[in-house]
């Protein structure tokens, strides 16, 4: 009898529904991906240990996924139980059984015409909450669909496509909501991010990344400039229970190039934002980089952890941002900790008593041209961070002797058309995909950089011989995975960076490893070029 | 807490540099330079000329155009072209590669034309096989060996004084898909060649016997991207009418003819 019980224990623990208590709890059972970030606090690490620094050689492809698209595939799948749910760029969404990765069901998403993103006609993933899938689309729509048929469940527009606004990012839940933030920074938009309720998709709270007229740091404007002045969000953010609060990233003031029109700081450009889940109403903001010329979005993932700092246990947040610097924040007050350079920095030499950056007069776009390290694509960009509480390291996917020629220009609006104001110019051997790497000591490389965040030193790197948009993975075992634009997916001990494994998949990585179990077994997954690859250790 | 982080002493000297080699109205990069020279070739060269100047009235290289005054101007014609004449627009050129033309552009106004004049290609020729013994790295059109670049069109590609600045001081700007790398293996000896691709874990050459080969990074004992460049140089090699002919004859070469 008790043998009986236990069995419909499993049976029904297979087909639960992902609660948000199990989202919250996601660490409690390594063997799901339950998020975008793989937990609520975003540190892309993962408790499973049975892939460890000895055995990672003899990992083995099982299968491979071939997107019927040639977008660049940059999504990280979730793992719910032995089905992963991932997307087929622009905006389809797949049910595949995670262990043979054949597939269960596709939705095709009808996409408008009017869509315009910038940089991609892509998205990085999804959530889910109880028996649904969310995915926001580049047109501006969040659609759910039931997991078990990929039925749509409701389909709500949330942006204007013809003026430029999409959404590429995986939602975030929280609790009864999906969060989305809206992508369009080179268009002109005024950013937001959306809390709808999980069931009807009905907009619960609006929180404007630009402030308006009477809201506080509406004065960082120039003029009407807050009208068109970007702050998009592209990336998922994070959320801590404990204080409620829900972290994003937000994306360039625009025009990007030419801050002339839009003097101020520009809030709350290239800046985090924490806001309360419920209502969407701002706690605190850090802006890493006032008054942008540099294209420094603040698109990263938030990474939350309690460390020791100086002595005590805080509850801290990580970030490695795209204007070259390593920084950690009280999340709770969003008190500015230490903040220092983790590639090489040219645009400011310190920070003031408040952790506001003294930006250097010369590091400012002209005309002529301004030569800045980073370059345009950053210290870092978007890709993954990971952070493991085993190590206590923090590892960034580093850009390093990375410059750029900052070229403003004469820009005036015009609804749905780029609006920039300039550009930037190369400096060294180019980066794009495909090309032979000719490159010398001297020039760009890209790196997987290990920094403690209690002293912001590097405690070790990986350096590669071409530049990196590949996330990055840890586990409990010490081991890292990572790819880069060589195309290679390589596993690294993530307590010295000493190389394990790698596996060349001819297609640049640009996505976030992820880790999952079914039937005792571990995986391993990444995105190259267009196609999804899954790995487990060779039986 | 103010916290102020020393300021790299290398970078301060890139700034200056920077802002110390104004070019025109707008400051360009080598790459920029570089990619420009390419585009060139692609869109303008089968017009106005390796030299700037088969269009009547125009000599792009000194400056010298019919409506443009600005480096906005130049870059508003190569992509509208101008209605009414034989100047295209180029519809599928954006504003960033148009831009690197002037770049080029302006670079290339910054340096006079060649002095070495009077030259005969046929002689240039015979000095290309036998003399400058440069079909010991260089192929034109099918003969010669493929370690250096192939210059069956460097003519379509390089200006004369290029040419010859390239022929005097070969080491004054190796471009970085003519670097050469020399690796010295664990077991064997070095090799050098000229490197055709990098990545974390191999490099790829071809060696002076033209094998295509791949080393796994590993396995090197040494490994070392070379920036000068591998050619002699024929300052006091040839006679200033030695290098006169010596151009004309890379001047000749045009590479197949093409539609």
């Amino acid at each position: 009898m008790k043998r009986f019980v236990l069995l419909v224990v499993s049976i029904a623990s297979l087909s639960a529904q992902v609660t948000f208590d199990r989202i919250l709890n996601a660490g409690k059972e390594p063997q799901n991906w339950l998020t975008y970030s793989g937990g609520t606090s975003s540190q892309r690490h993962s408790t499973l240990t049975q892939i460890t620094p000895d055995n990672v050689k003899n990992l083995e492809l099982q299968w491979i996924f071939q997107s019927r698209s040639l977008e660049r595939y940059e999504a990280t799948p979730l793992v719910v139980d032995g089905v992963m749910y991932t997307v087929q760029n622009p905006d389809d969404v797949l049910a595949l059984d995670a262990a043979t990765g054949r597939v269960y069901w596709t939705y095709n998403y009808q996409l408008s015409p009017d869509a315009r993103p910038c940089c991609g006609r892509l998205s990085r993933g999804l959530a889910i909450l109880g028996d649904t899938l969310f995915i926001g689309t580049i047109d501006a729509h969040v659609v759910a669909l039931d997991a078990k048929s990929g039925k749509p469940l409701w389909n709500a527009q949330v942006g204007d496509p013809e003026k430029g606004y999409a959404i590429t990012h995986a939602p975030l839940i929280v609790k009864d909501k999906v969060i989305v933030g809206m992508a369009g920074g080179e268009y002109g938009i005024r950013g937001y991010i959306l809390g709808l309720d999980a069931k009807t998709g009905k907009e619960a709270w609006r929180f404007y990344t630009i402030p308006g007229p009477g809201e506080p740091g509406h004065e960082s404007w120039a003029g009407d400039s807050w009208q068109h002045g970007g702050a998009s969000v592209w990336v998922t953010g994070s959320y801590d229970p404990e204080s409620n609060l829900t972290f994003w990233g937000i994306g360039n003031p625009g025009p990007d190039w030419n801050g002339d029109t839009r003097g101020g700081d520009n809030l709350y450009a290239c800046s985090v934002v924490a806001l309360d889940a419920d209502t969407g109403k701002l706690k605190w903001y850090y802006q890493f980089s006032p008054h942008d010329e540099f294209d420094y979005d603040a698109v990263q993932v938030p990474v939350l952890a309690d460390i020791d700092w100086q002595g005590r246990p805080r509850k801290v947040m990580m970030w490695a941002n795209r204007n070259g610097l390593f920084y950690v924040l009280d999340r709770t007050t969003g008190q500015f900790l230490s903040g220092k350079p983790f590639v090489k920095v040219n645009w400011m030499n310190g920070f003031d008593e408040r952790g506001r950056p003294m930006k250097l007069a010369s590091a400012a776009s002209s005309k002529t041209g301004t030569l800045i390290f980073p370059g345009n694509q950053g210290g870092t960009n978007w890709y993954s961070p990971s952070f493991s509480p085993h190590t206590g390291l923090f590892y960034i996917p580093a850009w390093d002797n990375y410059s750029s020629l900052y070229v403003k220009q004469d820009q005036d609006f015009v609804e749905g058309r780029t609006f920039g104001g300039g550009g930037p110019r190369p400096t060294g051997p180019a980066t794009k995909t495909g090309v032979q790497n000719f490159r010398g000591d001297e020039d760009i490389y890209g790196a997987v950089r290990a920094i403690d965040p209690k002293t912001g030193e590097k405690k070790w790197e990986f350096k590669m011989a071409d530049v990196t948009e590949a996330g990055i993975l840890t586990t409990a075992s010490d081991v890292l995975f990572t790819g880069g634009h060589e195309g290679y997916f390589f596993a690294l001990d993530a307590r010295n960076g000493k190389l394990l494994w790698k596996s060349s998949l001819g297609g640049e990585v640009r996505s976030g490893p992820m880790t999952f179990m079914v039937n005792g077994r571990q995986y391993v997954a990444v995105d190259a070029g267009n196609s999804l690859f899954v790995w487990a250790l060779r039986q | 807490m103010m916290t102020a982080f020393p300021m790299n002493r290398s970078i301060v000297c890139v700034l200056l540099l920077a802002s110390g080699a104004l070019l025109a109205q707008h400051e360009y990069t080598a790459t920029d330079i570089e990619n420009g020279g390419r585009q060139y070739v692609n869109n303008c060269v089968y017009c106005h000329g390796p030299e700037g100047d088969q269009i009547a009235g125009v000599s792009l290289f000194q400056g010298r155009f019919k409506r443009a005054v600005s480096d906005d101007d130049i870059v508003q014609i190569i992509r509208n072209g101008v209605p009414g004449t034989g100047m295209p627009a180029q519809t599928g050129m954006n504003e960033a590669n148009a831009r690197t033309i002037v770049a080029y552009l302006r670079s290339a106004a910054a340096v006079p034309a060649s002095t070495l004049t009077g030259g005969n290609a046929a002689r240039g020729k015979s000095l290309f096989e036998g003399k400058g013994a440069c079909a010991t790295c260089h192929r034109v059109q099918g003969s010669g060996s493929r370690m250096g670049p192939d210059l069956s069109d460097i003519g379509m590609q390089r200006r004369a004084v290029e040419l010859e600045k390239s022929l005097l001081d070969p080491g004054a700007g190796v471009l970085p898909q003519h670097r050469f790398v020399q690796v010295t293996p664990k077991s064997g000896p070095a090799v050098t060649g000229r490197l055709l691709n990098q990545d974390t874990f191999t490099l790829q050459l071809i060696d002076s016997q033209e094998r295509l080969r791949t080393f796994v990074i590993a396995d090197l004992r040494d490994y070392s991207v070379l920036k000068d460049s591998r050619m002699p140089s024929y300052k006091d090699k040839l006679s200033r009418q030695e290098l006169a002919d010596m151009v004309s004859y890379l001047v000749s070469l045009k590479g197949p003819n093409k539609p």
